[in-house]
This record gives structure tokens, C-alpha cells and sequence, in this order.
């Protein structure tokens, strides 16, 4: 494999993933507080709708772009008020929510399908650039890959280190603990949402702006949310780990796209659906370590142990078995 | 408010409060709101061709609608009802092209046949989705929407691959079925009457389970502690994997009649949606079977209505999803602002 390749696949797999870390670092924010957001897939495919029409409308992509992150916080404030203000299931609001979005998205979208559109172009940055390896997969390439990685280090700088982060996690972690010591608990877990909803909003606005640009019916990020939910999981709820699993999985799509050339006779479609089989079976190993069963005989069985992939930590306490109330 | 006539009230505010939405929503996309509405009613029930349409759109609904209402029961959020229409449509055209084309059985037999191995279809992929929750700790919503995404996946390989076209692969589905493997239809009409009678037979059963059989009473027991319904013995993984199979059985049926009945051929996303859009009637029936007929027989005059918008307005028909969510958001609104008497919280705290 030449460098130029590997390069190349470096390059690809950074851009693949950019919208995937937005979303899963604004989901991870909102579960640290204790509130599931499910409606993520419906909130990226209609900011993703949202913002490709303010930045034609504006012919300015960036505008484009904040309008796709207000689009998504808008919409993770109607689960707010349903689900914390109203006491509906956060699971039932935020499943109607990603249909209800997917809609919208493609009924208010109707105008704005298969029209030239602005993007965020490519960037480069002098100098930086020119290193090897890294240089042209970093530097000299859409400005998406630096907005994810610098999403990932605020993000975890804000929950791991700062004030409000450790609040974040404290009513996340206890909800009733946090209020005796006088947090406003529901005003943390809306702003939270409000958080992580406009980081969704900001992954559908690098999908329809960058990754995939224009709108369309389909637009290509279906789906993507649902990974993006898993990929939370995945990574243990902890930031760092939440970005190095959008990777993983962000390289399984590129590999689906470069094998396809390598084996013509299977069908593209199939290498569009790779990363969801992958997610079942990531999640099987993911719960499998957590399994009573599984602890017991890697007892017995060291080596199963050593095997079996190390997975970080729970889930914040306030969404323990929150999945499995039913609606 | 009595408890009685509450969910009427309620119905009617979120029916009203929907209809400002969404005429809002119109207006905001740039359409004359009321032409929009006249529009979508027009194509659902404005004749009888119409009629036969949306009970046609209704089969899936209600067959889908009754499979939720029993996983729902057990607890779980059975999100893969479109992948188990879709593998019961595949598993129907594959007995069909086996033991139908090839004249291994005569015509009827092997019609009928193709819709029990719709059934199979359905109840395996469904069954995936229990297994993978009850002894892989895998959340249903998950493994569901991945195995969407797969039996979609398969369907397109199929359709492009084994079972494609002589000399071209197309997109608008397999070669059509010879008019003696079809499901009898009504004179011709584009809608089923066996579809209808196996849904309307499917939804009675599946109501004299819930409410009239001890696996009913279990499912509730199971819904509402699994762990006191364990330790009553009664098993509540076998009873979440029976209600998913139930459940799977009735979504592949579905698809069965969707191949058989309406298509005479797997098309790609065969699925049409009907799965999601069972989820929100299940959800705006709050999980309760009386009401779940009307939800899936409004739904029905919704989606049938919504074909006519590209035509007639040059609209996206997703308008019909918008409604149905607005609707079911409404609801959830006004059951919190008006919380029922004893009689209306029987579906539970949504």
C-alpha cells in the first residue's frame, strides 16, 4: 500500500466520521445529564435539511451551518418540554420525533432537492499541510475534519473538567442526589439537551453542506443517527472514546466503499448496510463483558477475557435501564 | 372532566390542535393550506376506487398495528416491523417462485403456501430481535432498526441479483408473478378481500389473546415486573420471545399480502413505511386495542390521501407523516394536560 493510499484512506475515514463524532458527543452530553435523545436520527436529517436551505437561501454555508445547529436544538426542545416539563416517555417523544423530523425534513425540503447549493469547501492550511501522513489528512483537506476533532477535546474538557461538567454528570449520575444538594436539576438536564440537540443539528449541517452535500430525497445520512446512538454505548458515554468509535465505524463505510472496487460482484447496496450488522454485533460484545455469565467464565477461562474487547465503563445512573420502561 | 368521556376530549383537542398545526406547517412550506387538506381527503375517500385503496393501505396497518400491540404488551419496543414485512415479502416470493412457478403444487395450495412462509419469514427476523435482547442484552430498538437495514439489504440483493429480471436488473422489482399465484382479489379492484379477512381475523385474535388467555395475562405480568414475574415462574423470556414471534409472524404476513395480494412482485422497500407508521397508530390508540382500528384506518386515509399531493399541488405525500406525527405529539400533550380517571390510564404512562 503506497503512502499516497493510506493517506488517502486516513483522509477519507476523518471526513466519513466528522458528523458521526458531532452527533455522538452531543448525544453523549445529553445522556451524561440522564435524558436518552432518540429522535437524533430525525434531528440530523432535518438539520441536515435546514441547513443546506439557509445556506442557498444566504449563500453563505456557514450560516448554513448555525441554522442546522438552531434546527437541531429547536427540536431537542420540544423533547425537553415533553419529556421533562410534561413527564411524557423520553423514549416514545423521541421515536415520534424521528419520524415526525424525516418527514418534515423531506416535505419541507421539497423546493431545495437536487439544486446547486453552497459548501463548506476545503481548507488549506500553509505549512501544516505539507507534513507527511497527517499534513494532507488534516491540513489540506474540509474544514469538518478540525471542527470534529476540536468538538472532541471541548467536549471532554467541558465534562471532565470543568464546573458545570461535573454538574452535568452529577444529575446524570443521581437526579435525586443532585437536587437535595440543590441543583436544578430539570434546568440542567433541558440545557443539556439543548446541548447535545444542537450538536446533532451541526452533524446534519456537515452532512448536507460537506460530507454528502445537497438535499435529496434520499439525502445519504439516513440512518446515521441510530449509529450515532449506538456508537454512545460504544464508547462507554466517555467523549474520547464516544470520537475513536465513530472512527471505527466511520472506517467500516469507507472500507465498504474501497472493497467495492476490489469485488465488483457484490452489490453496493450491501456495503451501505455493512455498518449496521457491525452495530448489533458491537453491542452484543459490549453487553457481553457486562454479562454475569460471561464474568463467571472468564474466570475460569482467563484467555476469553484477554479476547473479548475491554469496553469502558456503564451507563449514567439516571439512564439505567431507562431503555427497558417501555413507553 | 369524567374519566368516561375524557379520551374522546382529548381526541377531538388533539385532532383540532393538529389540523392548526399542520395547516401552519403547509402554509410555512409555501401551499394553500385548505386545497392541501381537500386534496388528501379527496384521494382517501372521495370514491369508491379511493375507498378500495385505503382499505387496501389498511391490511398492512392493521396487521402491523396488532403485531405491536403484542410485543408492546410484553414490554418491547419492537422498532423492526418494517424488516420483518420486508423478510416475510421475501420468504412469499420465495415459496411462490419454488413450489408455484415450477408447478411443484397446484396454484391455491401454493398461494396459500406463500403466506404461511411469510409468516416464518417475519417470526425468524423478529425472533433475531428477542434472542439478541433476552440473551444477548442487545436493546430491541437497536437490533430492530439494524435488521431494518439488513432486510432492506437483502430485498435490493435479491432484486437486482438472484431474482432479477431476465437480461436486465431493475429497480422496479422482479419479473410479475402469472396471474394464477395471486391472492383472489375483488373483481379486479387494486385491494385484496383475503388481505382484508386475514387482517381482520388476525387483529381478533390477536385481541382474544391479550385479553381473554392466561399468555395475555402473563404478557401484562411481564409488562409490569419482570421480576416478580419471574419469581411467579413465569418465565418472562420465553413469553418476550413468544410475543415477538407472534408479533413477527403478523408483520410477515403483512408482507405476504403485499407480494401476493398487491405487488405480484418483491419491489425495493416493499415495506412502504406501513411498519413506522403502525408505530405511531399503536401510539396514538395509546396501546389500546379499540381504538387502534380507527388510528389505522385514519393513517390509511392519510397515506392513500397523501399520493394525490405530488400530482394535484406538486407537494411531498410525506405530508401524511407529518400529520400522523403532530397528531401523536398533540397527544401525548393532552394526555398530560388533562390526565384521565381510572379509565384512561389503562395504556399506560406514555
Amino acid at each position: 500500500m503506497s503512502l499516497e493510499y493510506l493517506t488517502a484512506l486516513i483522509a477519507a475515514v476523518l471526513f466519513a466520521a466528522a458528523p458521526l463524532i458531532l452527533a455522538a458527543l452531543g448525544e453523549t452530553i445529553s445522556e451524561r445529564a440522564g435524558v436518552i435523545n432518540l429522535s437524533l436520527d430525525g434531528t440530523i436529517l432535518f438539520a441536515a435539511m435546514a441547513a443546506f436551505a439557509a445556506a442557498r437561501i444566504t449563500g453563505n454555508p456557514w450560516l448554513g451551518l448555525a441554522a442546522g445547529g438552531l434546527a437541531g436544538a429547536g427540536i431537542a426542545a420540544i423533547l425537553g418540554v415533553f419529556g421533562l416539563l410534561l413527564g411524557a416517555s423520553e423514549l416514545a417523544v423521541g421515536f415520534v420525533l424521528t419520524l415526525f423530523c424525516r418527514e418534515l425534513a423531506y416535505f419541507m425540503g421539497h423546493t431545495q432537492a437536487r439544486q446547486p447549493g453552497p459548501d463548506l469547501g476545503a481548507l488549506q492550511l500553509p505549512g501544516l499541510s505539507d507534513i507527511p501522513l497527517i499534513g494532507p489528512a488534516l491540513f489540506r483537506q474540509s474544514p469538518v475534519v478540525l471542527i470534529s476533532l476540536a468538538a472532541v477535546g471541548l467536549v471532554w474538557f467541558f465534562l471532565m473538567r470543568t464546573r458545570p461538567g461535573l454538574v452535568v454528570r452529577a444529575v446524570g449520575e443521581s437526579p435525586l442526589a443532585a437536587g437535595t444538594r440543590g441543583i436544578a436539576v430539570k434546568r440542567v438536564q433541558f440545557l443539556a439537551c439543548l446541548a447535545g440537540g444542537a450538536l446533532g443539528g451541526l452533524a446534519g449541517g456537515l452532512y448536507s453542506l460537506s460530507v454528502k452535500p445537497g438535499w435529496g430525497h434520499p439525502q445519504g445520512c439516513e440512518g446515521a443517527g441510530w449509529i450515532a446512538l449506538a456508537i454512545v454505548i460504544f464508547g462507554g458515554w466517555k467523549p474520547v472514546r464516544v470520537a475513536l468509535g465513530a472512527l471505527f465505524f466511520a472506517s467500516i463505510q469507507v472500507a465498504g466503499i474501497a472493497l467495492q472496487d476490489v469485488l465488483p460482484g457484490l452489490s453496493g447496496t450491501l456495503f451501505q448496510i455493512a455498518p449496521f450488522p457491525v452495530m448489533i454485533l458491537t453491542l452484543l460484545v459490549v453487553n457481553l463483558r457486562r454479562s454475569a455469565a460471561f464474568r463467571e467464565a472468564a474466570r475460569r477461562v482467563p484467555l476469553l477475557g484477554r479476547l473479548v474487547p475491554r469496553t469502558a465503563g456503564g451507563a449514567p445512573g439516571a439512564i439505567v435501564g431507562a431503555l427497558d420502561k417501555g413507553f | 372532566m369524567t374519566g368516561r368521556a375524557s379520551p374522546f376530549v382529548r381526541a377531538g383537542f388533539s385532532l383540532a390542535l393538529a389540523v392548526v398545526v399542520t395547516l401552519a406547517i403547509v402554509a410555512a412550506a409555501g401551499a394553500p393550506p385548505f386545497e392541501t387538506l381537500a386534496v388528501m381527503a379527496e384521494g382517501g375517500l372521495g370514491s369508491g376506487q379511493a375507498w378500495l385503496r385505503t382499505l387496501s393501505a389498511l391490511v398492512p396497518l392493521l396487521l402491523c398495528g396488532a403485531a405491536l400491540c403484542v410485543t408492546f404488551a410484553a414490554n418491547l419496543w419492537n422498532i423492526g416491523v418494517e424488516g420483518q414485512i420486508t423478510m416475510g415479502s421475501v420468504f412469499c416470493l420465495w415459496f411462490l417462485r419454488v413450489a408455484g412457478l415450477s408447478g411443484l403444487l397446484p396454484a391455491p395450495l401454493a398461494v396459500a403456501g406463500s403466506l404461511v412462509a411469510a409468516m416464518v419469514g417475519g417470526l425468524v427476523w423478529a425472533l433475531l430481535s428477542g434472542v439478541l435482547r433476552t440473551h444477548g442484552r442487545v436493546h430491541e430498538i437497536f437490533s430492530g432498526l439494524g435488521l431494518n437495514f439488513v432486510a432492506m439489504g437483502v430485498s435490493l440483493w435479491l432484486i437486482l441479483g438472484f431474482w432479477k429480471r431476465p437480461g436486465m436488473a431493475s429497480m422496479s422489482g422482479t419479473e410479475p408473478l402469472p396471474a394464477e399465484l395471486w391472492l383472489p382479489a375483488l373483481g379486479g379492484r387494486p385491494m385484496s378481500l383475503w388481505g382484508l379477512i386475514l387482517a381482520v381475523a388476525a387483529f381478533g385474535l390477536v385481541a382474544f389473546v391479550l385479553n381473554r388467555t392466561f399468555f395475555g395475562l402473563a404478557l401484562s405480568a411481564v409488562r409490569q415486573n419482570v421480576v416478580a414475574a419471574e419469581r411467579l415462574g413465569l418465565r418472562p423470556k420465553r413469553r418476550m420471545l413468544a410475543a415477538m414471534a407472534l408479533g413477527g409472524a403478523l408483520a410477515g404476513l403483512a408482507g405476504g399480502i403485499l407480494v401476493a395480494g398487491l405487488y405480484h412482485r418483491l419491489i425495493p422497500s416493499i415495506s412502504g413505511n406501513y411498519g413506522y407508521t403502525a408505530i405511531m397508530a399503536v401510539l396514538l390508540a395509546s396501546g389500546s386495542l379499540r381504538f387502534l382500528p380507527l388510528a389505522c384506518l385514519f393513517f390509511a386515509v392519510l397515506t392513500v390521501g397523501s399520493i394525490q399531493l405530488p400530482l394535484a399541488l406538486s407537494l411531498d405525500s410525506s405530508l401524511a407523516g407529518v400529520v400522523q406525527g403532530v397528531l401523536v405529539l398533540t397527544l401525548f400533550a393532552a394526555r398530560r394536560l388533562w390526565p384521565a380517571g381510572n379509565t384512561g390510564a389503562k395504556g399506560g404512562g406514555a
